[in-house]
């Protein structure tokens, strides 16, 4: 495992733990998988540190594809392999795609009753407050950031702002703001 | 035999040509996905509403949203366009066409990281990216709060998963179940 932070964590035994392990969070995620992944990976299972689910993040968000299955994949392979891979990423996509499923073949019944769309907007309400609170959680891991604090804070202010006030398209917030940030901590990091 | 039928292939009983080109071209998008398969629903509705004419408008929108309230990765809206054009057949097809393309790039990349971890470029991405990161997730929840902003209890709900993720060590099932009741009763009318 790469990072500093490696003092206490464990490992999982098994391609299997690591199958139910993500299984379990993927029933847990409505609306989004991430705050769940970081309350059961970070916090409850202790298989990677905060710094370590940053980077793995980084990295998921940056290439294509969705961050939940891209770091579900690099969590599997860096414990087991090909096999912990598949196993992260069946455990991840197999229980949801058959609830998934189900719930298209019955939705006809079910979109008009205003008690399941008033149900759904106040799951929607929730889901985005998880997710903010998932970034509040994760926003110490940079007091050690080698760019400093207060370009690292400058910088989670200005892409926050890009992308949900601006609604700059990710691709030229990663080819700008974060070629500008990536150079910075090049230039930090060699003196 | 007629269910049957719609169960593997869909209403309009696709024929392999046509799998074979949904498959393609979710594979194209796949590669195209940067930020998640969401950010391609525009060209995707492009080419499945608009070229090709398998679903309407309304029926695109509602496989979106339909995922979004699903437990599980949002990926899996995808699997719901498979299924309302072409059945189980349609599934395979947007899911394979999905996902190969990105879990063989994200897993040559993630392992060219760690053997390449000391590096300044590793590291200098690795401590360049992380608060855009934070603030992309930060973006996020914004985001996703747009089309609540004109009910009641929005406000209140957004604080209360918040402090609930910041204050306890319980389930987010928690306050999805909160959210889900207080909307169920009228307060997101």
């Amino acid at each position: 495992m790469t990072g500093q932070a490696a003092t206490a964590l464990r490992e999982p035994a098994s391609p299997g733990e690591l199958f139910r392990a993500f299984n379990a969070l993927a029933l847990q995620g409505f609306g989004g998988v991430l705050p769940v992944a970081q309350r059961v990976l970070v916090e409850q299972r202790q298989w990677l540190s905060r710094e370590q689910f940053v980077e793995v993040l980084s990295l998921g968000q940056v290439l294509p594809g969705p961050n939940i299955v891209n770091m579900a994949l690099m969590i599997g392979d860096r414990f087991f392999g090909l096999r912990g891979a598949a196993a992260a990423l069946l455990g991840l996509l197999c229980a949801p795609l058959l609830i998934v499923l189900l719930l298209a073949a019955l939705y006809g019944q079910l979109a008009g009753v205003p008690a399941v769309a008033g149900a759904l907007r106040g799951m929607g309400a929730v889901s985005a407050g998880l997710i903010i609170a998932t970034a509040l959680k994760v926003m110490p891991t940079l007091k050690a950031s080698p760019l400093g604090r207060p370009t690292a804070a400058a910088m989670v202010l200005l892409s926050a702002l890009a992308i949900g006030w601006w609604r700059v398209p990710l691709v030229w917030v990663v080819l700008g703001l974060g070629a500008v940030s990536m150079a910075l901590a090049a230039w930090r990091l060699s003196r | 035999m007629k269910l049957v039928d719609t169960i593997l292939f869909g209403p309009d009983l696709l024929g392999a040509a046509e799998l074979w080109a949904m498959c393609l071209h979710f594979m194209l998008l796949s590669v195209l996905a940067i930020g998640g398969a969401i950010t391609t629903t525009p060209e995707m509705s492009r080419w499945v509403v608009g070229e090709r004419g398998w679903l309407t408008d309304a029926q695109f929108t509602a496989s979106v949203a339909l995922a979004q309230a699903a437990p599980g990765p949002n990926l899996l809206f995808v699997a719901v366009i498979g299924w309302n054009i072409a059945g189980l057949a349609g599934v395979a097809a947007t899911m394979v066409g999905s996902l190969v393309p990105s879990t063989t790039l994200a897993l040559l990349a993630a392992r060219w990281g760690t053997q390449h971890q000391h590096r300044l470029a590793v590291r200098a991405f690795k401590a360049g990216m992380a608060p855009l990161t934070i603030g992309l997730l930060l973006a996020t929840g914004w985001v996703l709060t747009e089309p609540l902003r004109g009910h009641v209890a929005t406000a209140l709900l957004v604080a209360v998963a918040v402090g609930f993720m910041l204050y306890t060590r319980l389930s987010p099932l928690w306050p999805i179940a909160i959210g889900a009741a207080v909307g169920a009763a009228g307060f997101m009318g």
